[in-house]
């Protein structure tokens, strides 16, 4: 069994304030760029799998040409080889076509043996959709599952899976292939060692172009206008009392005034 | 424009500079400034430095070593000290001051004798040079050494030594010649446990609270003639090459400190707001992040110099001195600079720039002074100084035979 995991590059999170909408607006986005937060979650648990599973894991990333900092850091990591897939197939397309796109490297990199389960992050940090996972299983004809917090077993063609749920938790069983998106919960994950740093610094990632995945980039959505929100004006009160109980009692009082609780 | 990360150093570089920043921000910055205000070790992250192959990265996979180069070394002291100087430092004195001597000097039974252990961490290791009377004056220290057969005997004691209260294995400096200055010193490596050895931490630092510094008592302790490192008569020159190694891992911890200092003087200066505007629109706080820069850009280039240098085997004593001294007293402006544009907050332990500031006077003071530093550049200006070729030269950088 071959493990896909989708991964995004994006802006280091405590640059992201930084990044101006021009620089949004045209990619060329002056921040350090570094693997999703969330994905690494995506990559750990792909290793995890092949260490109890013994399967083969590619990271799969959709960026601009030169953007294969994320994949060489899934590669340190530990995954077993990497794709890039130019943002040139999906000629300025929307979250659906990012899906269709990443479904397509998804069957092209199955090869002899297909992939019969793709992980990935829950969102990314920038863009912040939280759909292109849902989309990739629909353009696959998947099944989905989402906030995977364990991955119990696979047997008999079957996933069983912990999937968190507002209030709950609850175990399912799902038949492969399927796409998983991870929830946080689901693990640490590792630093790069310097053995597979090593290796992901001597990799050659394979770029795929439009010559290589054929995908109608249909898209349905596309940026009109793009801005910052306004910094909040906050304003700081602090409660003057005796005890902290007299302290607490006021606090109580303001926050029900202002119909907070 | 090209940062100094994309032209001096390979994709590998950058992929280690990454991993120990996260490293250091996932896991030291969180619990570092609580170790410092009660003065306790980090034991907690030991085990994961040694798990990372941060205690013998710099050594040969032979050995247990992670097989990287000495520019990877000095990326993962700057990104240590980024958080806290006292971390650093375990690697510094564990490695650079003790394993890499080793490397260096030790015989090839030494080497696989000692060197595993200390790469896995599953021995932890320190350096006894300075004693109470004997500092900067190496020639002048007391402690002796006398044959008896096949071992020696060793009296006397050494202080502020870094984790001598926490490490196993202690690679000390005693006379065997008592009448010969410093040519009469020898190295010997003992072991925690041996009769007559004892250890004890000094309290009352200023900085560097999250470091063990201690000291060392030697009572008619018996050493193997086999745990003497080099030739009778060579500790002097073993502990000038110890030098070279650690003061590379305080130049470019010291760089590490100035970029934590820029990042959180940029960040406070663009949040806080006096006279209506923020204060990074003030031209003196201005003035005081531009110098950071400045050290900043200036330190980087004479850390990958030396560390240049050492990749390729080339004695490197001067740049590295140049580097330790440059670096260090950037590093002390940088954080005294930086707690000045924190105004009254810097002052207090609730930002991390107090912290960087109380750590770096004591980088201007241990591994040479600044005034001994300055004393070298001046003779190797003057023409008054020259580094001979030693016995063992530091190898050469080899992935081939490394890795």
């Amino acid at each position: 069994m071959n493990v896909a995991v989708l991964i995004k590059q994006t802006p280091d999170t405590a640059e992201l304030p930084k990044v101006t909408v021009d620089e949004a607006e045209s990619g060329e986005l002056q921040a350090t760029m570094v693997i999703n937060p969330w994905d690494e979650f995506a990559v750990e648990e792909a290793i995890d799998l092949s260490d109890r599973f013994g399967c083969e894991t590619v990271a799969i990333s959709l960026g601009r040409a030169d953007e294969t900092d994320a994949l060489k850091h899934a590669l340190a990591m530990g995954v077993d080889s990497a794709v890039h897939v130019d943002e040139d197939v999906i000629d300025g397309g929307d979250e659906w076509a990012t899906a269709e796109a990443l479904a397509a490297a998804v069957r092209k990199v199955g090869g002899g043996e297909d992939v019969e389960l793709v992980l990935a992050g829950k969102m990314s940090v920038d863009g912040n959709s939280g759909v292109i996972y849902a989309g990739v299983a629909c353009k696959l004809d998947w099944d989905l599952l989402v906030n995977v917090t364990r991955i119990v077993d696979i047997v008999d063609g079957k996933l069983i899976a912990e999937q968190a749920f507002e209030g709950g938790q609850e175990t399912v069983e799902v038949p492969l292939p399927v796409v998983i998106s991870v929830a946080k919960e689901i693990n640490e994950p590792r630093y790069p060692s310097f053995m597979g740093i090593r290796k992901a610094s001597r990799a050659t990632i394979p770029t795929w172009g439009r010559d290589h995945l054929e995908i109608d980039a249909s898209r349905t959505t596309r940026w009109n206008d793009l801005s910052k929100p306004e910094p909040e004006e906050v304003q700081v009160h602090i409660f003057d009392g005796a005890t902290v109980e007299e302290k607490a009692a006021q606090l109580a009082d303001a926050l029900m005034a202002e119909k907070v609780i | 424009m090209a940062s100094t990360d994309e032209l001096l150093y390979t994709e590998e570089h950058n992929l280690v500079r990454k991993m120990a920043y996260d490293f250091t921000r996932n896991e030291v910055m969180p619990i570092i400034a609580e170790h410092d205000r009660k003065h306790t070790f980090p034991f907690e992250l030991l085990p994961k430095m040694a798990q990372l192959g941060f205690l013998g990265i710099c050594l040969p996979a032979r050995y247990g070593g992670a097989g990287m180069d000495f520019l990877s070394l000095g990326i993962v002291s700057e990104a240590l000290e980024y958080g806290d100087s006292s971390v650093r430092e375990t690697v510094a004195v564990h490695l650079a001051l003790h394993a890499l001597p080793i490397f260096q000097w030790g015989t090839e039974e030494q080497k696989e004798s000692f060197l595993p252990g200390l790469a896995s961490g599953d021995h932890i290791a320190c350096f006894g040079l300075t004693e109470p009377g004997a500092g900067s004056d190496v020639a002048a220290i007391q402690s002796r050494a006398m044959r008896q057969g096949e071992e020696y005997v060793l009296t006397g004691e050494k202080m502020w030594i870094t984790l001598a209260d926490v490490a196993d294995r202690f690679l000390v400096f005693a006379k065997t010649q008592p009448d010969q200055g410093a040519r009469g010193i020898s190295a010997f490596i003992l072991e925690r446990g041996w009769q007559g050895l004892t250890t004890g931490t000094l309290e009352g630092k200023m900085g560097v609270r999250a470091s063990n510094t201690g000291w060392i008592n030697m009572q008619d302790v018996r050493v193997p003639a086999c745990h003497r490192l080099g030739e009778e008569g060579e500790g002097f020159k073993i502990a000038m090459s110890c030098l070279d190694n650690a003061r590379f891992g305080v130049a470019a911890g010291s760089v590490g400190i100035i970029r934590a200092c820029i990042d959180e003087s940029v960040k406070y200066a663009l949040q806080r707001r006096t006279f209506g505007k923020p204060i990074a629109e003030h031209q003196l706080v201005q003035q005081m992040i531009a110098h950071m820069q400045q050290d900043l850009d200036i330190g980087e280039l004479l850390v990958w110099k030396a560390g240049t240098l050492k990749n390729r085997g080339v004695r490197n004593t001067r740049e590295t001195s140049m580097a330790k001294w440059f670096c260090t007293e950037a590093a002390r402006r940088a954080a005294d600079n930086a707690v000045q544009v924190h105004g009254a907050y810097g002052y207090s332990d609730e930002y991390n720039v107090e912290r960087h500031l109380r750590n770096t006077k004591s980088a201007v003071i241990y591994e040479g002074t600044s005034q001994i530093h300055t004393l070298m550049q001046a003779a190797y200006t003057l023409g008054m100084r020259e580094d001979r070729p030693l016995r063992c030269p530091m190898p050469a950088y080899d992935p081939d035979t490394w890795q």
